[in-house]
């Protein structure tokens, strides 16, 4: 039985994959900035599969917290999956700083501040998963969502390094691309029904993803040949395209 | 603003609407002060237009299991939990819902908004019998709790109010002690209408019972039946094979029924070869056999989506109750649908037990619930219909109506002004209502 550590718990994604990972029979610790908000996901994680499940705060863009959160976290987990994120317009972001830190801090510098540390525990330990949840938007940037893509963009790299860096610590990383995905952060986006996944999917590729150690997970099997299209577009035509 | 089309499970009317969702509560008070007006909205597993409307709230993410408390059986949990989601929790401990209905996908903020009946009516009553709190957040988002002594006004207009008095979070009800996961089944076959009739007093002691009845066979087999009852095995009951994992869930299997049929394919003489094949295949006059839960109580959930079968243009169920004294109503009814030849594959007999509430369904007498394609003439006849209804004493239920008129409600529920006056007290301005109530003329 593993203890898995789900950082930014609030999200529907979130609650779905700490209900898989608790259906597997692994303890849960949720963290979000608003504690509050959890007590509900853990009297209901604890009755239905009978694992232990904790709460904490955590606050994903307060990084001088990190250190102390990760320490106060009784016992250390052995998966870590990161899953907290935000996008917001991204033509009224371009002309907010505020908000356009908002994205770039709460998509990658947060995760990157707490996956340091969280690295360097594992490192020591030999051991332990840790899962990040990027966007097929870090993969090329487009004029509607470039923001948020390039701040998925760095976190993609970072989980890519990170792989590299911790395998000779037996350490695993996973890197999950969701394609579109039914949440409250799409609920005013209209997605092609075909190409949306909903947020069980999310956590049944997750789980799958740490059991079988695989390393880039696109939850939809075609995503990946749509990004793969989408890369291998010549930039001369992609710059004149309205995507 | 996600605009889209919604339906219940008839398909039957479709409305453009905007649903919006939430996980928490200060979410959920928000989202009601910003509304202009809106319905509560579960599973969609109401038939007709009850949760319908231009603006709903969706409860589905509001999912959480609150407290369960083993020793006592006791659940609470928020509203928009699914009762196969509760089985889950609940079955491997040793108990079992008090009471479902004939599908485990539906919220339980639906339950008590349909305030639902099973097989079990006449010895344990309706869901709301077993609740022993809920809260509710109303039309001017403040919170408020109910229970049969507090607040009692509400609650009562709350179990079957179809969510007019407010939006339903969270749930506090008793459940069923079970030894095993597994129901004794009998079977018998019933030749005709005073048969079943007379079968369903000689066994009204069972715990669960209800009857499949064929409503297009005319002479002297007309109403032949075949009734269902069953109780819940004890150890003892089980197979030995059995016994090593008396609380187990049955698996998982379900099959989707992938397109919608041309609504032609359901007519009258397809609906007499099912009920030909579906009598006969009881060879013996009675069959005891112990079954798994799942197929005793939810029979049709194992095709998901069967609702297309009936095609796009929906299905409306029509279901009514009868007072025991009005066996004629029923002949009456059913004489009417075989002449008519609108042959229904799901037609369901039971007895109800006495309640007497102000706006649930249930009353002492016999319910027959069928399903009927849309199409031309159906809904004239429907109307004809009730008006032998009425005039026999009986009601409609509002989970399954897409169609009555505002007369027949109002003819039908005694106390609908003590209701109307109730909910007025609570939703003063109409600000919760749905196409149903409007149409109802409940909130207009």
């Amino acid at each position: 039985m593993s203890t898995v550590l789900i950082l930014g718990a609030t999200s529907d994604m979130a609650v779905a994959i700490a209900r898989k990972m608790a259906a597997k029979g692994n303890n849960i610790q949720l963290a979000a900035r608003n504690a509050g908000r959890l007590q509900a996901l853990q009297s209901d994680i604890s009755i239905r599969y009978g694992v232990n499940c904790a709460i904490y705060e955590f606050d994903a863009t307060d990084f001088a917290t990190h250190s102390s959160f990760y320490l106060s976290l009784s016992p250390k987990p052995d998966i870590v999956i990161c899953v907290f994120g935000y996008m917001s317009d991204t033509l009224a972001a371009s002309k907010n700083w505020e908000e356009s830190l908002k994205i770039i801090n709460s998509n990658y510098t947060g995760a990157v501040s707490v996956l340091n540390i969280v690295a360097e525990d594992f490192a020591e330990r030999n051991s332990g998963t840790i899962v990040g949840i990027s966007s097929v938007a870090g993969e090329r940037g487009r004029q509607s969502n470039y923001i948020y893509g390039s701040a998925k963009a760095g976190f993609t790299a970072y989980l890519s390094g990170l792989r590299n860096r911790l395998y000779k610590h037996k350490v695993h990383v996973v890197s999950v691309l969701p394609g579109f995905v039914n949440t409250k952060m799409t609920a005013e986006l209209k997605l092609p029904p075909l190409l949306t996944a909903d947020t069980e999917q999310v956590a049944a590729a997750v789980e799958k993803a740490i059991g079988k150690k695989q390393n880039v997970v696109y939850v939809k099997w075609f995503w990946k040949w749509i990004m793969m299209i989408i890369k291998s577009i010549p930039e001369n035509i992609f710059k004149k395209k309205n995507l | 603003m996600a605009q889209k089309n919604i339906a219940n499970w008839g398909n039957y009317p479709v409305v453009e609407s905007n649903e919006r969702s939430f996980s928490f509560d200060e979410q959920l008070e928000q989202l009601v002060e910003e509304s202009i007006h809106f319905i509560p909205r579960g599973n969609g597993r109401c038939y007709g237009d009850a949760s319908l409307g231009e603006e709903t709230i969706s409860t589905l993410k509001y999912d959480k299991v609150l407290s369960f408390d083993t020793v006592n059986g006791i659940l609470e949990c928020q509203s928009g939990l699914t009762l196969d989601k509760i089985l889950e929790i609940i079955v491997p401990k040793g108990w079992f819902l008090p009471v479902t209905p004939g599908t485990k996908f539906i919220t339980v903020g639906g339950a008590v908004g349909s305030d639902v009946h099973g097989k079990n009516h006449h010895v344990d009553g309706s869901f709301s019998n077993h609740i022993i709190e809920m809260q509710l957040i109303l039309a001017d988002s403040s919170t408020i709790v109910c229970s049969p002594e507090k607040n009692a006004d509400l609650f009562e207009a709350t179990c079957g109010g179809m969510g007019l008095t407010g939006l339903i979070t969270k749930v506090k009800f008793r459940l069923k002690k079970i030894e095993t996961s597994y129901i004794k089944q009998k079977q018998i076959k019933a030749e005709s209408l005073d048969d079943i009739i007379r079968l369903f007093e000689e066994y009204k002691h069972s715990t669960y019972s209800v009857a499949w009845i064929d409503c297009l066979k005319k002479g002297q087999h007309f109403g032949r039946s075949i009734l269902i009852l069953g109780e819940h095995a004890k150890l003892e009951d089980l197979p030995e094979k059995l016994k090593s994992d008396p609380l187990k869930l049955p698996a998982k299997k379900s099959i989707p029924f992938p397109i919608n049929l041309p609504s032609w394919v359901l007519n009258s003489l397809t609906v007499k070869l099912f009920n030909f094949l579906y009598y006969g295949k009881n060879f013996k006059k009675e069959i005891n056999n112990v079954v798994s839960y799942e197929p005793f109580f939810y029979p049709l959930d194992a095709i998901l989506n069967w609702n297309r079968g009936y095609g796009k243009k929906g299905f409306v169920q029509y279901q009514f109750v009868l007072p025991l004294e009005a066996k004629q109503g029923l002949v009456e009814i059913l004489q009417r649908i075989s002449n008519k030849g609108l042959g229904s594959f799901l037609a369901v007999l039971k007895v109800f037990g006495r309640q007497d509430s102000i706006i649930s369904f249930p009353k002492e007498g016999y319910t027959l619930a069928l399903d009927f394609p849309v199409r031309k003439g159906l809904f004239e006849f429907l109307d004809e219909l009730d008006q032998v209804v009425l005039q026999y004493g009986g009601r409609l239920y509002m989970s399954k109506d897409a169609r009555m008129k505002p007369e027949v409600l109002r003819a039908g529920y005694p106390k609908l002004s003590e209701f109307r006056k109730i909910v007025n007290k609570y939703n003063p301005t109409n600000k919760i209502r749905s196409v149903q109530s409007d149409r109802l003329e409940l909130t207009t």
